[in-house]
């Protein structure tokens, strides 16, 4: 027990969480404007593969960091546009066509490692983003490190879930957008697109996915390995549910879901982790995610239209 | 644009699509292959050949379509539905440790005979129990089970890490995280005496009758069918939705395990942490390939574990990578789903 308050006292776990939670919001935002406008994206694991993959791979070849990151949202669009052409307009299952998009995306990207890079053992390493520490903010005890040291990405993070709640709460397009996944009908008589809508936030929110996945190879660490997301794109899903649908809530679960992660991490450094098997503590996080989605079934506030396929003149 | 129902289409609509869709997959696939500076006949050819070129290659084929004729019909009973079950991984697991846990000495008084059976049993068992979790948490609290499936196949894998690291490592092993090996009587024995097909195989297809059976000639699939058509309808109906949900998880966890009985019990002869290279996540593919159909089932799953086989024999010769054999699936995937929808479709303007 002592050693578990002594390691939240410690402002490298509090900083470790916050750094933790950076790339599930990414994505965890990425999904929840998908969802919101109606189409359920499970490509998010391989969008978050190929952003890794692809923001890496520019920067190693000789790209500024801020281009890998626009590298991995564009590659990351491309894929977002072929699941929206897929399951909106034509309205196929977004079941199928997400879990196709995850492999499609994955097998790519495994294709182009292989082809950039046959013949190495262990993936190169590149110069990832520094920490930035933002002057006396910085300075407040432990939470200054915890928020303040980070990485520009992980600022870019938080700026994007604000960014995100003002545009869907406080913007003309967030009406259309949240009215989209709830009553696609209501949104084409007032003379919207609801193709368009859809379409642009399942684009939009797979480049979300994709920086999510890129902040993992340029910020969290420095190589590109094919278990690096490692099922992050799926806990994400449960924290759209978990965070009810809302920015501001899908960070906090982000943040809460990170801590305990970065607890476990250091727990499997004391003592207890001498006795305990050590992939009991890595199962933690995909344990928690299912405890998450369990404790929010009863309150969830899923938007009405969710993976419903909209057909223009079909009652 | 927006879609209109084709009323009566005509066969060169019904085959014309499909056909269209395994053709742009192969472009695909040679566009990849020029990336590779591969010539795409070529690699093609090796492909094929591989897969097919001599009974050594149909062989080795047939063995690796075992599983994931298993896993596909796993997940074509349970899309059937509407269940969407994404762990067959976590439920092959479950039948791979079941087979360890039931033929490694702990039944060795029983004869051959009666312990295939009870392992096999056993396994279906493992894997159904596996699959009712996320199933009961659908029906009574609505939780999603494609996330819960999902993340199960990650704990699942990290407990049979644990297992093998830990009670279940073979102390012979060399170190090695494996268990021991299974008794002789617990194997499957070859289909012919010196070929390296597997019994398993044989199960593969009965197993894939069988569920033709229950979906075509019992109460059970009509209800099946019902509940994943439209579940409002099938209450009103009278059909226990949630009883014939979870009976259909039962079938499809159970189906899954056995796949992963079959690859310890049939061909590896103990459990390794790499056993299935995905084989859970294929079954995906295969059973939409096959249009849910369990026939269908046993035609995809040959063909795609003949693309799999012959794109690792491919890679050895030519300087094209094997995950091509996955790109090649995840594009045949999503081309077919779009040609069978316009098969009943037609896209109009306005």
């Amino acid at each position: 027990m002592a050693e578990i308050i002594d390691i939240l006292l410690s402002a490298s776990f509090w900083a470790a969480a916050v750094r933790i939670a950076s790339p599930l919001i990414f994505a965890t935002l990425g999904e929840m404007i998908c969802e919101r406008a109606g189409i359920l994206n499970l490509g998010i694991e391989g969008i978050m593969v190929l952003g890794a993959f692809a923001g890496w791979m520019a920067v190693y070849s000789g790209a500024g960091l801020w281009t890998g990151v626009a590298v991995a949202m564009g590659a990351g669009m491309l894929f977002g546009l072929l699941h929206a052409t897929l399951t909106v307009p034509f309205g196929l299952s977004q079941h199928v066509v997400g879990l196709g998009i995850t492999l499609l995306a994955t097998s790519v990207t495994y294709y182009a490692y292989r082809l950039a890079l046959p013949e190495v053992t262990s993936p190169p390493r590149i110069e990832p983003f520094q920490p930035l520490e933002i002057p006396l903010l910085s300075e407040i005890p432990i939470l200054g490190q915890a928020l303040f040291a980070q990485t520009p990405l992980t600022y870019l993070a938080f700026v994007l879930a604000g960014v995100t709640w003002v545009v869907l709460y406080r913007s003309p397009l967030g009406l259309a957008l949240r009215a989209v996944g709830e009553n696609p009908g209501a949104v084409e008589a007032q003379g919207l697109s609801v193709t368009g809508l859809r379409m642009g936030a399942v684009i939009v929110g797979s480049g979300f996915m994709a920086v999510g996945g890129a902040f993992l190879t340029m910020s969290a660490f420095s190589s590109f390995f094919f278990e690096t997301v490692n099922g992050r794109g799926w806990i994400c899903i449960a924290l759209v549910v978990f965070g009810a649908w809302k920015p501001g809530k899908a960070v906090l679960g982000a943040l809460l879901f990170a801590a305990f992660d970065a607890l476990q991490i250091r727990l499997q450094q004391t003592g207890l982790g001498a006795e305990i098997p050590y992939q009991v503590f890595l199962m933690i996080p995909y344990v928690l995610s299912i405890l998450a989605l369990v404790l929010m079934s009863r309150r969830a506030e899923v938007p009405a239209a969710l993976m419903v396929p909209y057909n223009r003149g079909e009652r | 644009m927006r879609l209109e129902p084709v009323a009566n289409p005509t066969l060169g609509r019904s085959i014309g699509f499909p056909a269209a869709a395994l053709a742009l997959t192969v472009v695909v696939a040679s566009l990849l292959t020029l990336l590779a500076g591969a010539n795409p006949f070529e690699t093609l050819g090796l492909i094929l050949a591989g897969a097919a070129g001599s009974k050594f290659a149909l062989l080795e084929t047939l063995n690796r379509a075992t599983p994931l004729i298993f896993t596909g019909l796993a997940v074509a009973v349970a899309f059937r539905a509407k269940l969407w079950n994404i762990g067959a991984e976590a439920q092959f697991y479950a039948g791979a440790l079941m087979a360890v846990l039931l033929g490694t000495g702990a039944l060795g008084f029983l004869p051959w005979f009666v312990l295939v059976p009870v392992m096999a049993a056993g396994a279906m068992l493992a894997g159904a129990l596996m699959l009712l979790g996320p199933v009961v948490l659908k029906v009574r609290l609505g939780v999603d089970e494609v996330v819960t499936t999902l993340l199960l196949n990650f704990i699942m894998l990290l407990f049979i890490s644990m297992l093998l690291e830990g009670p279940l490592k073979d102390p012979m092993g060399m170190g090695w995280p494996k268990s021991e090996p299974l008794d002789q009587a617990a194997r499957l024995p070859r289909i012919v005496d010196g070929l390296r097909l597997h019994w398993g195989f044989g199960i593969a297809l009965i197993s894939a009758g069988m569920i033709w059976v229950i979906q075509a000639r019992t109460t059970l699939g009509y209800e099946i069918r019902a509940v994943g058509q439209n579940p409002q309808a099938a209450r009103f109906a009278g059909v226990p939705v949630a009883r014939v949900l979870i009976k259909t998880a039962l079938l499809s966890g159970g189906l899954a395990a056995l796949a992963g009985w079959s690859e310890v019990a049939g061909l590896k002869g103990n459990l390794t942490l790499d056993i299935s290279p995905g084989f859970g996540y294929t079954g995906i593919i295969v059973a939409m390939l096959a249009l849910l159909h369990p026939g269908g089932v046993v035609v995809s799953a040959i063909f795609v574990a003949g693309i799999f086989v012959g794109a690792d024999s491919m890679s050895r010769a030519a300087e094209v990578p094997t995950y091509i054999a996955d790109i090649l699936l995840a594009t045949a995937l999503l081309f077919m789903v779009l040609a069978i929808l316009l098969t009943r479709f037609r896209v109009v303007r306005g």
